[in-house]
């Protein structure tokens, strides 16, 4: 079973959601993705002052088996992308929902829409079969 | 390998497995109008030996006529081994290797290739090869956009001296997808891209810079000087390149103040026959820092469980298998056959050959120049440096002098009234090391004749 901290929303393409202090976001992929993608070797992060729509790709992971798009789980504009993926794309694997996070983005509106709670994506989860 | 084709038996287990009666009725979605029963039109079949006589009696039909027609595709001496080891059974494949066990042999020539090209343009990476230069062209356009990350305006700047089918396939493949091209004009009085003419986009969000080396009309451009205005404002710099002619001329890679992004062209004078026009090859060379971008497939280098040496394709997380609709190409794949000519052919000539080949190209193309400006009613138009092609300048239309030197056996030079009408009764001209003094003056002599028989008329 994987880790699913409580203190996180999730959406049902596996992005992780961290409210910061400042009223951006934090972004990432959960640790069940990151295990599925397995061993990854790239990731591509979206640059600073973009402005991204709620669902669009925001950033690329890339595994030795697969290149995989990530979604932005709601509209805003991205106030920074991981620098440290560049170097160590395996920080994702090994710390998915700290030190891997993909990027930072102030929200278009205080509206979160149709995010999961933990206990909802751990549900999710189990029904995957995962 | 043997081709072998299903047995009816074959046909019928996975019919029946699949609980379907016919492999028409696999086809039922495709609605009975759209259907074709019959093809109206196509004659009955020919067996081997009437085939073989039909394409003897075409193919004398185009005569052995001396060429000096250039304009993207090249007549090079081809050595011998070149196709007699290309066509031995272990590489006589068009197809890409994607079993990695059975296909070393293949793989190492493809990485070989690549090497080849890589060093030959002076990148870092090469891919195992496009269609053919144009769209290679259009490939890199596509590849910058998406690589250039400081320009969101999918702008591409094409001079006008680029060859005007690259600049069609160009606007035809990647013109849908929202890539805005824009054309720089050149200098009426020596055919190269001025400075001036990117003066008007100083200041604006430009994605890339398209830069011929020799352009169109075999004119060299200040490569330098235009690489340098690129890189200061954030915009890739796209190559497109005679492959012979680096041998001589500085490579890519070191252009202006840290050399192009993306590095094209057409692969057709590295052993590839001129052929009626196909097939060749693209090649396209890049940076590591843009490997993710580019199109096609790599060859890698790589050691097995026991450690030894061994070679696969390699980040295919990029291509179209595995990546769908967002891969980086969906329309390319390599040439692999012509790749294997063109390595084995590189392997033959060696940087000293190559650099031989392009000598001797120029040095006959002069010879040619001079020649044919000795002709009554006949001048050179740029007088700018040039490799192996450049464009004269005739007192009368171009077509009719060509039908009748054509009469002669003599295939005189590309046409350029319809491409560029600007230039009147322009010519362009290419010899290679394949043409003799002799061959040189008899063109002349007979341009001589045909144009005195005209003024006469």
């Amino acid at each position: 079973m994987s880790q699913v901290p409580a203190d996180l929303h999730y959406t049902k393409s596996h992005e992780w959601v961290r409210e910061l202090a400042d009223g951006t976001v934090e972004i990432g992929i959960t640790d069940h993705a990151q295990h599925a993608l397995g061993d990854l070797v790239f990731a591509e992060v979206p640059d600073t002052g973009r402005v991204l729509g709620a669902g669009e790709p925001c950033a690329v992971v890339e595994s030795v088996k697969a290149a995989s798009d990530v979604y932005c789980p709601m509209a805003g504009e991205v106030t920074a992308g991981n620098p440290e993926l560049a170097k160590a794309p395996e920080l994702i694997n090994q710390d998915a929902f700290g030190r891997g996070w993909l990027l930072r983005l102030r929200p278009a509106s205080a509206a979160r829409g149709a995010l999961l709670s933990a206990a909802e994506y751990a549900e999710l989860l189990r029904a995957e079969g995962s | 390998m043997a081709f072998i084709p299903h047995t009816e038996a074959d046909v019928a287990e996975m019919l029946a497995a699949i609980g379907v009666a016919s492999i028409d009725q696999l086809f039922d979605e495709i609605p009975a109008s759209l259907r074709v029963r019959s093809l109206a039109g196509i004659p009955a079949a020919l067996n081997e030996m009437q085939i073989g006589k039909l394409m003897s009696a075409r193919a004398q039909t185009d005569g052995r006529p001396l060429c000096f027609i250039g304009a993207g595709a090249y007549e090079h001496h081809i050595p011998a081994a070149v196709w007699a080891v290309a066509t031995r059974g272990e590489f006589y494949s068009a197809y890409t290797p994607y079993q990695a066990e059975a296909s070393q042999g293949t793989l190492q020539v493809i990485y070989e290739y690549q090497t080849m090209m890589a060093s030959l343009t002076g990148m870092e990476v090469a891919n195992a090869s496009l269609y053919d230069g144009a769209s290679a062209l259009a490939e890199a356009c596509l590849m910058a956009v998406r690589a250039n990350r400081k320009s969101k305006a999918q702008r591409v700047l094409v001079p006008r001296s680029v060859h005007p089918h690259y600049r069609k396939v160009v606007s035809a493949a990647a013109g849908n997808q929202a890539v805005r091209f824009e054309e720089l004009a050149y200098s009426a009085a020596d055919g190269h891209t001025p400075a001036s003419a990117l003066a008007r986009f100083d200041g604006q969000d430009v994605t890339a810079l398209v830069i011929q080396q020799p352009n169109f009309f075999g004119v060299l451009e200040d490569v330098d000087a235009l690489t340098r205005w690129a890189r200061e404002r954030d915009i890739f710099v796209i190559a497109v390149v005679n492959p012979t002619s680096l041998a001589l001329l500085k490579p890519p890679g070191e252009w202006g103040a840290g050399g192009a992004d993306i590095v094209v062209g057409e692969g057709q004078p590295l052993g590839v026959p001129l052929c009626s026009g196909g097939p060749y090859f693209g090649f396209m060379t890049t940076r590591m820092a843009h490997v993710r971008q580019m199109p096609g497939r790599i060859v890698g280098r790589t050691v097995d469980v026991s450690g030894r040496d061994g070679f696969t394709l390699t980040l295919q997380a990029r291509e179209q298998h595995i990546r769908r609709a967002r891969a980086t190409s969906n329309i390319c794949t390599n040439q692999g056959l012509l790749v294997t000519a063109a390595t084995i052919y590189m392997s033959l000539m060696g940087p000293q050959g190559l650099a031989r080949v392009a000598a001797a190209s120029h040095a006959r193309t002069a010879e040619l120049v001079a020649a044919l400006a000795r002709v009554p009613g006949v001048r050179r138009l740029f007088p700018s440096p040039y490799f192996h092609e450049s464009v004269v300048a005739l007192d009368r239309p171009v077509a009719p002098v060509l039908q009748r030197l054509a009469d002669r056996g003599i295939l005189a030079g590309f046409d350029l009234a319809e491409d560029y009408p600007e230039l009147g009764h322009a010519l362009l001209v290419c010899a290679t090391e394949t043409k003799t003094s002799a061959e040189i003056e008899r063109y002349a002599s007979a341009l001589g004749d045909v144009m005195k028989a005209a003024r006469a008329a």
